[in-house]
């Protein structure tokens, strides 16, 4: 999962997150000058200018996964990597929602769909350009795209075109491709330097999101150094790498080899993009608010401490945009009682759903109650639906009653609650429904696994049963903002899988995964709107989701900074291929 | 002398080869025998069977685990080649392993972090051992004294406060809210002034708790010492109290204080991980911090492996001083 997930919990930060000392009653003004407004750049531009020069500064804790287009998986590194790493489309440079809309990129539109929807031709634009000032070529597009398949080295990045392309994956990947060109791949046509031709097996409605992902972007053979690729990779946007120490930093220059007419989607403003990384988040938070840093890159929220220095001190440099996730609780039907619908529904009404968003921060730094699975920037979001009446915010004692009764349990059970113990958010929310079951009889132990094991211990469903994991903590965002990929992943039953699984109840109903073939076959996206909502539906009638909130972040804009918005394409975050600054 | 000096680097070479093995054994040998799979904690969102295999084959998990010692035993010295998709990556000897994380071999990274720990912990050596010893001199000539109580109370003070306390709160004072001192850390040849500026706040907070350690061990040790016959001979002998208490006590007294100083200050170039982290230095510890963070092995033995270095050799150099200072030590 897109798991921008978190600078992990530091010693430190962690210690002290009460004695961050803030200090307060600063009077110095950070920055320049007073911030734009609270919300200033959510959904709409806060401080639109074209002047260019500068230096943007980014701080944060983490660093990316991997800066190789086909490799990074993390949210910010997908919006960063715009800046050295162009796509046939891929979003609109436009504030909140319309940021989801695509645009052609390297390519003259947005394809030319044939009428069985299986094959998308695009034409390459001219003057696309390397940082060498060599022109950018289909075949190059294809041979990065290529480099997916080749998971055993170029492993982390998101497979989803190769899923699509070739669902048997009987292409082995470019490092092992016999052919002269290394560009073996049956599902992509190259017939001349400027034209790419996709050829689908079967319709998919969301390809063109896909395609617009760092991962469907060009690599140079003659530069591709396979996994090391990432720590500079070659660019063809409008900034090169000239430094980078991973865990330390990194540095952008103007590529002066980028052509702007060939790009109508990059302002290109500053001068210079630098990136600090530490390790204390505390210390990052009081940086941004003395004003030597721009923006945090992660941008997964503020610390408890500069969050409330920085609403009580600079509340103008302030953003709380959504960040698509939802926070929630899963129930494995393998562990009884939750094979029970009733059982799983007991817990669903005996849940303190405000405690729950307090846990999680409360309704600016948590975010509001969720009520569906279905966020609400993905097509087919109904905000009146509310099957288990979550908005009224308390615990429904004799609703829950009843379903024990109806599961056969009218004096409760025993469960365990499975918590990642690196994330402590989580573990207030998995001790909020502790305490809320408790009151209706269901006792459950909190078990806090090692979050960085993710994978093996709640992603195997036969730890999962062993363990006897009723109920797993966890929060989801959509690698694209579709039904496919938000809540396909986590409610169909052929992606359950035996280690890494994201499907945690193991939810696998023929209904269901019929709804989103139906739903993915579908091309327009207001008609595969609605058939996701039939598909969210179900799940919430099957109970197999405890929605705690639709996430929402605290984050930092400096005063220096120009042209600045959320986009709902990147969770949330700035856009930041848009972004410049005063000076 | 020769000898002594070769029969300790010997015993430093297998103490080392024991930490090794030991950070091994922790890292790839206990997860194999438990059934974890250190694998599994590369891989993202899709858990492709082959992607698994790929980083199993990179960090050599398949292979025995006297061979993956020796293999990286043997890189030290030697260099080692890792498997790569268009041919193989050359770790270039010191080769102390390579960091599939970010893929790239772990010694140039440490020795690019290695001088941001070397100055903190030089700087607030310096600091500490004159502050601190000079102090509990004082303190000890001065006993009872109402010096003596303030000074000893103030060293309790910096005993008890822990680092992570003092750091942030110097931070917030002196930093954010008064503005004294300011910024990043710079490198000494870039811009010394700056270096000094980005460092200072962290060399007072690390040495007031040191000092206070050496302050009050060097008052115990030399209230010790003053009451040796030694002493009272050299004042018999109607010899100067400066000379008495410099040249006579202070020889006595620093054998103590150097045998901590050697094991502290080893301990600090491996790393001073709260300290970096406090004030966001981008040292050894912060590489240490990172590293656990990401579950970088190879970046976390490698850690590791400078820290444990660093401390044996501290400790051979306080070995071959004492003989300098004290003449009773005879290196044999």
């Amino acid at each position: 999962m897109r798991r921008s997930a978190a600078g992990a919990a530091l010693v430190v930060a962690a210690l002290v997150t009460t004695a961050a000392c803030g200090g307060g009653g600063s009077s110095k003004e950070s920055g320049d000058g007073k911030g734009a407004g609270f919300n200033a750049a959510v959904d709409k531009v806060a401080g639109a200018s074209e002047k260019k020069g500068g230096e943007l500064k980014f701080i944060g804790t983490q660093d990316a996964d991997s800066w190789d287009p086909q490799r990074g998986y993390y949210g910010f590194m997908w919006d960063f990597a715009r800046y050295y790493a162009r796509t046939l489309i891929t979003s609109k440079p436009a504030a909140g929602g319309e940021s989801t809309t695509l645009v052609p990129d390297l390519a003259t539109d947005t394809g030319k769909v044939s009428d069985d929807k299986k094959t998308y031709t695009f034409t390459l634009r001219p003057g696309v350009t390397w940082e060498d000032g060599q022109p950018v070529t289909a075949q190059q597009i294809k041979y990065g795209i290529e480099r997916t398949w080749a998971t055993d080295k170029i492993s982390g990045g998101p497979t989803w075109l190769m899923q699509v392309l070739d669902p048997e994956k009987t292409y082995k990947g470019p490092y092992k491709d016999e052919s002269k060109d290394k560009l073996g791949l049956k599902a992509i046509e190259t017939p001349d330097e400027k034209t790419i031709v996709f050829k689908l097996p079967k319709p998919n409605g969301d390809f063109l999101q896909m395609i617009a992902m760092p991962a469907a972007a060009p690599v140079r053979p003659d530069k591709d150094t396979a996994e090391r690729y990432g720590q500079k990779p070659f660019s063809n946007g409008p900034y090169k790498w000239v430094a980078y120490s991973p865990n330390k930093g990194l540095e952008l220059v103007r590529n002066d080899k980028w052509n702007k007419d060939s790009d109508p989607v990059r302002k290109a403003l500053p001068d210079k993009i630098s990136v600090t990384l530490i390790t204390n988040a505390d210390d990052m938070d009081n940086r941004l608010i003395k004003g030597d840093y721009d923006l945090d890159l992660n941008a997964t929220g503020m610390g408890s401490a500069g969050r409330q220095k920085a609403l009580k001190e600079k509340k103008g440099n302030v953003d709380n945009p959504q960040t698509g996730f939802i926070r929630y609780a899963a129930f494995p039907k393998t562990v009884a009682p939750f094979d029970n619908e009733h059982c799983r529904k007991a817990v669903i009404y005996g849940a303190d759903h405000t405690s729950l968003q307090t846990a999680r921060g409360g309704p600016q730094a948590g975010g509001d109650l969720g009520l569906s699975m279905l966020p609400p920037a993905v097509k087919g979001f109904d905000p009146a639906y509310d099957p288990y009446n979550i908005k009224q915010g308390k615990p429904d004692a004799a609703k829950a009653k009843e379903e024990l009764k109806a599961c056969g349990k009218p004096e409760g059970f025993k469960t365990t609650i499975a918590v990642r113990n690196n994330k402590s958010q989580e573990v207030a929310t998995a001790e909020s429904l502790q305490a809320s079951l408790k009151a209706i009889g269901i006792d459950a132990q909190i078990d806090k696994y090692d979050g960085a094991q993710t994978t093996g211990i709640i992603g195997s469903p036969a730890n999962v049963k062993a363990k006897g994991y009723g109920i797993i903590i966890m929060g989801w965002g959509s690698d694209f903002p579709s039904g496919q990929g938000f809540l396909q992943p986590i409610a169909d039953g052929r992606f359950i899988q035996e280690s890494g699984n994201q499907n945690y109840p193991e939810l696998n109903d023929p209904a269901v995964n019929k709804t989103f073939d139906e739903a993915i076959a579908e091309t327009d996206v207001e008609k595969a709107g609605k058939i996701y909502q039939e598909a969210n539906k179900k799940v919430m009638e099957g109970a197999w989701y405890l929605p705690f909130t639709y996430e929402k972040n605290i984050i930092w804009r400096s005063s220096r900074l120009t042209n600045v918005y959320t986009a709902d394409a990147y969770n949330g975050r700035y856009d930041y291929a848009s972004l410049g600054v005063v000076k | 002398m020769f000898a002594y000096i070769v029969r300790r680097l010997f015993a430093v070479i297998v103490m080392l080869l024991v930490v090794i093995l030991v950070t091994f054994g922790i890292f790839f040998a206990i997860p194999k025998f438990t059934g974890a799979d250190p694998a599994l904690m590369y891989i993202g969102k899709q858990a492709d069977p082959a992607a698994i295999e790929g980083i199993r084959e990179k960090l050599g998990l398949g292979k025995p685990i006297l061979e993956q010692f020796w293999n990286f035993v043997s890189g030290i010295f030697a260099g080692r080649d890792y498997s790569s998709a268009n041919g193989s990556v050359h770790c270039p000897a010191p080769c102390f392993g390579y960091s599939f994380k970010h893929e790239n071999p772990v010694w140039p990274e440490l020795t690019s972090r290695l001088p941001v720990t070397l100055s903190l912990a030089g700087g607030a050596c310096v600091l500490w051992v004159t502050g601190g010893v000079l102090t509990g001199v004082v303190s000890a000539l001065k006993r009872g004294t109402v010096w003596d109580r303030t000074a000893m109370t103030v060293a309790l003070g910096g005993v008890s406060l822990p680092i992570y306390f003092t750091a942030l709160l110097s931070l917030a004072v002196f930093k954010y809210k008064l503005g004294w001192v300011g910024g990043e850390y710079t490198s000494f040849a870039d811009a010394p002034g700056s270096w000094f500026g980005g460092l200072i706040l962290p060399w007072v907070t690390l040495a007031f708790l040191y000092a206070a350690m050496y302050a009050r061990l060097t008052r115990a040790t030399m209230l010790e010492v003053l009451g040796e016959d030694y002493i009272r001979t050299a004042r018999a002998k109607g010899l100067a109290e400066p000379v008495v208490i410099g040249k006579h006590a202070m020889r006595s007294t620093m054998t103590p204080i150097l045998t901590v100083l050697g094991m502290d200050l080893g301990a600090l170039v491996g790393g001073a991980i709260l300290t970096e982290t406090a004030f966001s230095l981008p040292g050894l510890g912060q590489a240490a911090v990172a590293a656990i963070n990401e579950r970088d092995l190879p970046m976390i033995l490698g850690v590791t492996l400078i820290t444990a270095s660093a401390v044996v050799f501290a400790n051979l150099v306080v070995d071959l001083l004492y003989a300098v200072i004290d003449p009773r030590v005879r290196l044999s």
